[in-house]
């Protein structure tokens, strides 16, 4: 939360379980409506971004735009590196931050 | 927060992921009762309870470690001595101090080296960052929605945001500190074999002042809103083990003592103390080698040891939030979290408000051969580390005993007790108090596996 203090736009990228085919990118508006829980994949502290972006909300923390990406993922055990499907998803997520960015950031 | 707050909600929801079901009736009368916690939840690292009971009495309990064997042991072993910091600090994220510290300080020992002065002052000063972080993000975010009967921290803002804010920024206030001294919020990197890789400038180190007077406050204010809690009616006559150093509350350096006699150099731990290992837990656990039991390590057992030693508005405030002198109720653990919170952050002003730059960022280092002992106070409990090294430094031998691994036995003790005085709460109640028990411990799994799901079966 002390990250994104005083800022207008932020963007979360997360991996996602919700249930969805592998690689599925969910494009989500925390600015609008609260963030389903149990949509992102927890550690055993049952504190993940649904909940950061939550508590920032009720504490009036949070920036005017909030925008999150979350890819779903295939395999959350233990390894390296990106299942295939994951991989396409996390580049189409670069591609619509990017041109969302470009729409937000006046040229200079 | 008071305790007809905690009382109106003290009754339990039904825990996520978890089921509870009942067996039918067998023949004779007796029947089966099944709850299962899927994951314990809020707490570092993936556990689970197994609680059997036969007409009446419990027949077993087993605090089960099911996160994988992380074999830190066996990754150091061929690295250099200087590495061990940096490579033992992965065993956690909110502790890492506790390990680099306890590498550091065994080396040394192994190596003939002494750290003093300034360097020993910026050691206890960014511990106190870590205790300060550690104890705030488990007594606020993960153990005070148990006596709320809340399931997250995330209503406890809805409900006091104050508090929450206050939580946080003092949460901060210790990243902050590690961050200052130690390079980095998390896994520092300005810790090392001897000292420092670099000297933390005064002005930042001063600058530390304003906040730590506002922390010392907030503790006390946050230790008093926790004292309305409704604290669960359990006792035990615990062991209680720890540091103990003449002059000051131990954190970094000290002998082993318990309140049953033991005085004992740290390089003595493992002829006093032993791991298990049992079938049910991929974590070793801790007994006394003489009388095979358990015993306790973390702020109780520090608290009971070494009180006197506390400063007087340390003390003052344990008063005055309900502390007796010894404790002997887990459920309190949060409350002496908090104590030794404003104690943290009076020590660590004191040490900042004197800084001035050593003229060195650490004792000159020498490769050789040896073995080595150090133990400090980890904010769970004290942690021991132990290596042998070859004459190029090498490490050919590494021994790691975190205190969660240390605390399980008791765990399982403490369960056994609070199942058998509760047994006439129903399931879902039961398995929260079950939770709310280990949560005493602010159990890092994580660590203990370096190298809830709770099951009562009613037979």
């Amino acid at each position: 939360m002390d990250l994104f203090a005083g800022i207008d736009c932020l963007v979360l990228v997360d991996a996602a379980k919700s249930g969805a085919k592998a690689g599925t990118v969910h494009r989500l508006d925390a600015s609008q409506s609260p963030l389903p829980k149990g949509f992102f994949h927890y550690s055993t502290h049952l504190f993940g971004p649904a909940e950061a972006v939550e508590m920032a909300r009720m504490l009036n923390r949070l920036p005017p735009m909030v925008r999150i990406f979350a890819v779903e993922g295939k395999d959350f055990a233990h390894g390296e590196g990106l299942s295939p499907s994951v991989k396409r998803g996390a580049k189409i997520v670069e591609k619509e931050i990017r041109d969302l960015f470009a729409e937000i950031i006046p040229p200079r | 927060m008071t305790s007809r707050t905690a009382k109106a909600k003290s009754a339990p929801k039904k825990p996520t992921k978890n089921t509870a079901k009942k067996a039918p009736a067998k023949k004779g009368g007796s029947h089966t009762t099944t709850i299962k916690v899927d994951a314990l939840a809020r707490v570092e690292g993936e556990g689970a309870l197994t609680v059997r009971v036969k007409d009446g009495a419990i027949k077993e309990v087993k605090f089960r470690i099911f996160e994988p064997p992380r074999f830190f042991e066996a990754l150091l072993k061929g690295r250099s001595f200087s590495e061990a910091p940096d490579i033992t600090a992965r065993i956690c994220g909110i502790c890492p101090i506790a390990y680099m510290m306890g590498a550091s300080q065994a080396m040394e020992d192994a190596l003939g080296l002494e750290v003093t002065g300034t360097l020993r002052d910026l050691r206890r000063l960014v511990y106190c960052g870590e205790w300060i972080e550690s104890h705030v993000l488990h007594a606020a975010m993960l153990h005070a929605p148990d006596f709320l009967g809340l399931d997250d921290a995330l209503l406890i803002a809805k409900k006091n945001p104050e508090l929450v804010e206050k939580a946080l920024r003092l949460k901060k206030l210790g990243n902050t500190i590690l961050e200052t001294v130690g390079g980095r919020a998390v896994h520092p990197v300005n810790l090392k074999v001897g000292g420092f890789y670099g000297i933390p400038k005064r002005d930042a180190v001063r600058g530390l002042a304003a906040e730590l007077k506002w922390g010392i406050t907030a503790s006390a204010e946050i230790a008093k809103a926790f004292a309305g809690f409704d604290f669960p009616d359990f006792n035990y006559d615990y062991t209680c083990v720890s540091l103990r150093h003449p002059d000051e509350y131990a954190i970094c350096e000290g002998n082993i003592v318990s309140n049953r006699g033991l005085d004992i150099p740290v390089k003595d731990f493992l002829h006093h103390f032993e791991e298990e290992h049992v079938a049910h837990s991929n974590a070793l656990q801790g007994r006394t080698k003489k009388t095979r039991q358990p015993y306790l390590t973390g702020p109780i057992a520090r608290y009971n040891n070494n009180f006197d030693q506390l400063s007087p508005l340390a003390k003052e405030t344990a008063r005055a939030i309900g502390l007796p002198r010894i404790v002997t109720n887990p459920f309190q653990s949060i409350l002496v979290r908090m104590a030794e919170t404003l104690y943290a952050c009076e020590e660590s002003l004191r040490i900042v408000e004197n800084y001035e730059e050593p003229t060195a960022a650490s004792v000159v280092v020498t490769p050789k051969k040896g073995e080595g002992h150090g133990c400090t106070e980890a904010p769970r409990g004290i942690c021991y580390h132990t290596y042998r090294l070859d004459n190029q430094g090498l490490i050919e031998k590494a021994v790691i005993v975190p205190p969660t691994a240390q605390n399980q036995k008791q765990i399982e003790k403490d369960l056994w007790g609070v199942v058998e005085k509760n047994m006439h709460l129903g399931q879902e109640a039961l398995t929260w108090r079950c939770e709310q028990t280990i949560r005493n411990y602010d159990p890092c799994i994580s660590c203990a596996t370096h190298f809830l799901k709770l099951t009562i079966e009613r037979e």
